[in-house]
């Protein structure tokens, strides 16, 4: 059963590395986000800290819907999406590889650059541990959910605004957890019971979300 | 041994065809024909099991192929339309990761035996986004060499091929059929098969 | 012979639409029955209220249109489970049938939210847990409604939003538990009841509404899923031969 992750894994990373641009073009809209708020709120500290960690969130989100219609579309425009559900393996085994090689290049390096631009807001170092932390454990999440939707909406016209419609309603309790972590960490209340459900969150979408966008698949295949 | 039995399609509002039926054994190919958008490509997709049929069954070796799974698709290989190969990925490492996906042992050897069969000889490691159409093609159709699988699900497969190409496929199919595989082919063109009992399903 | 109530018979649209047809006057009759009943009851006889005065009344709408706003997207998600599992074309029709009504009792919920707000805090809308939830809602609402807009063959649409609900039926309780969560670690405001203090009058007048929007959304929803039958199966010889000779 690992077999098949890995090899789907390896796979998706090899390709992944052949086309980075797709990578770094989602990493600098993160960057780009988060960078307006500042500039449309105002530069006076006090304010920047406290929205740092919903702003650094909400762009994490966008930047991850983003890069989520590559997840299949790529692969069903060229017919390797049909030759997978077509391997002798379940379906959803080969969704949580492509999850877990999609949270590698796009959640992993999220949660790398989060703190950096935490420092832009003037965070503590806790509250940047925190953040980094909680960005880490949520993203996997984030690429669990993302692929239902993507999933839903293979194929069809408007499918990137259609994914976010979907998507994002979906995402709010990660939201919700993840900066309430940090936002804790900074009241000096600790962010653990914060970070322990968003802990939760992911592994049941690490768990179920495959097998969902599984089915979903098989619809858009028919 | 492929049944299907007493088979309905319904596409869009539409019924394609209804009480459709046949028995494939070893050694024998499957000729489907009919107009386009008679449901030929429909039917495939019944026959590889992506598309579920609004009424009837599709049996492997007597057992329907919803209850095998992936036990069904061990033994199907399937050529559509699209040539399933990635565009970034040399032609060599696509016959290699698709044998890796399908659980088959493919050597480094026997792939690039494969390529230069199909004339690929010496262009293994260039990407794939630097090959002509007709090269990509049978960067798809080199996964047929040394194909193990019993089932055998090609959809058009003699399309944009010159006659050699054409011939060089004919023996290929031929050679599958006569180790004892099954095959199930759609095609515009009439081409003959050397070997093999030939039989026909027309849909209209 | 006696004539069995059929289900699978039911489930054929030929069989059901001149029975959603027959339905439909009496499901209207009823909706306007409760409804004159629930408002003669929150208008005329419940109790103004001792901090709130006349105001308040407003909820006798908006908590009967949240009940049943949440109340249709878990019908919606149980016609899509049986679609899902068995297959039938009708649970999906029934569902897309539901839609709209659902979200129209998420907006009016919204909306106489704001209504009821506005004098108590002088704001048109509070982040306050429930409203925030019932918006979210409204948000998976308009996700479904997207997505089976989107998608040209029926079928797809069906299964594709069928997968969608019951993925949103399992985050529903999820979101709503964040949002409450989200809610007092803010400190936010909240929309109170008064529970304790709620006269009978008052809980009767809602279940009567409740009860009306009920029968309103069943007669709605059926008319809306002949509509689609009429639409989806245009090519076969029953929804012809009603076309030629202008039957029921």
């Amino acid at each position: 059963m690992f077999k098949i992750i890995a090899a789907v894994i390896g796979r998706d990373l090899k390709l992944a590395m052949r086309r980075q641009a797709d990578i770094v073009s989602a990493l600098f809209f993160f960057v780009i986000v988060v960078s307006l708020f500042p500039l449309g709120v105002g530069p006076e500290p006090d304010l920047l800290r406290k929205l740092a960690p919903g702003v650094l969130w909400v762009a994490a989100l966008l930047s991850t819907m983003l890069s989520l219609p590559r997840l299949f579309a790529d692969d069903h425009r060229d017919g390797t999406l049909e030759q997978l559900a077509l391997a002798p393996h379940p379906l959803g085994l080969v969704v949580t590889g492509k999850v877990i090689a999609h949270w590698l290049v796009s959640g992993l390096p999220l949660a790398l650059i989060a703190p950096i631009l935490g420092i832009q807001f003037d965070l503590s170092n806790d509250a940047l541990i925190v953040l980094t932390f909680a960005i880490l454990l949520g993203t996997p999440a984030l690429s669990g959910i993302g692929a239902i939707g993507a999933a839903l909406t293979l194929g069809l016209r408007g499918g990137g605004v259609l994914l976010s419609l979907l998507v994002l309603p979906l995402y709010i309790p990660v939201l919700i957890f993840g900066a309430g972590a940090v936002d804790a960490t900074v009241a000096g209340l600790g962010g653990e019971g914060h970070l322990s459900l968003l802990a939760a969150l992911t592994f049941a979408s690490i768990g179920f979300a495959p097998w969902a966008s599984a089915a979903a698949l098989k619809i858009a295949l028919e | 041994m492929l049944e299907a039995d007493n088979l309905e399609c319904v596409r869009g509002e539409r019924r394609l065809f209804a009480g459709l039926g046949f028995r494939l054994e070893a050694g024998e190919l499957l000729y489907l024909q009919g107009k386009n958008g008679a449901g030929k490509t429909s039917l495939l997709r019944m026959l590889i099991g992506l598309l579920p049929p609004e009424a009837g069954e599709i049996r492997w070796q007597g057992t329907a192929i919803r209850t095998l799974a992936d036990e069904y698709r061990a033994n199907l290989c399937y050529l559509g339309h699209l040539n399933a190969i990635k565009e970034e990925l040399t032609p060599l490492e696509n016959l290699l990761a698709a044998a890796r996906l399908a659980a088959e042992d493919l050597g480094e050897d026997e792939a690039i035996d494969a390529l230069e069969q199909v004339g690929l000889a010496g262009r293994e490691d260039l990407h794939c986004k630097y090959l002509s159409q007709g090269q990509k093609r049978r960067v798809a159709l080199a996964r047929l060499v040394g194909e193990k699988r019993p089932l055998w699900i090609l959809d058009e497969p003699f399309v944009a091929l010159d006659v050699a190409a054409v011939d060089w496929l004919a023996g290929i199919i031929s050679g599958h059929l006569q180790r004892g595989g099954l095959a199930v082919m759609t095609t515009h063109q009439p081409v003959a098969i050397p070997a093999g009992r030939i039989r026909e399903l027309r849909l209209s | 012979m006696k004539d069995r109530f059929n289900l699978y018979r039911m489930a054929s649209p030929a069989t059901f639409y001149p029975f959603a047809g027959a339905m439909i006057p009496y499901f209207a009759a009823v909706s306007v029955v409760f409804g004159l009943a629930g408002l003669y009851l929150g208008m005329l006889v419940a109790p103004t209220d001792f901090q709130q005065g006349e105001g308040y009344r407003i909820i006798f709408i908006h908590v009967p249109a949240s009940w049943m706003s949440m109340f249709i997207y878990l019908v919606m998600a149980f016609w899509a489970a049986i679609g899902l599992a068995f297959n039938t074309r009708l649970s999906g029709m029934m569902a897309q049938a539901l839609a709209p009504t659902g979200a129209l009792m998420a907006v009016l919920s919204l909306w106489t939210g704001a209504l009821w707000g506005k004098p108590m805090w002088g704001a048109w809308w509070v982040w306050d847990a429930r409203l925030t939830s019932e918006l979210i809602l409204l948000f998976l609402y308009i996700g479904y409604m997207a997505l089976t807009a989107a998608i040209d063959d029926a079928r797809r649409a069906d299964k594709a939003g069928g997968l969608l609900l019951l993925v949103g039926v399992v985050n529903v309780p999820i979101i709503y538990f964040s949002v409450k969560w989200w809610n007092t670690l803010h400190q936010g405001s909240s929309i109170n009841l008064a529970k304790s203090s709620m006269a009978t009058t008052m809980l009767w007048g809602m279940l009567l509404m409740a009860m009306c929007f009920w029968m309103y959304s069943i007669a709605i929803a059926l008319m809306r899923v002949r509509t689609i039958m009429l639409e989806r199966e245009r090519h076969t010889d029953w929804v012809k031969a009603l076309l030629t000779e202008g039957g029921k």
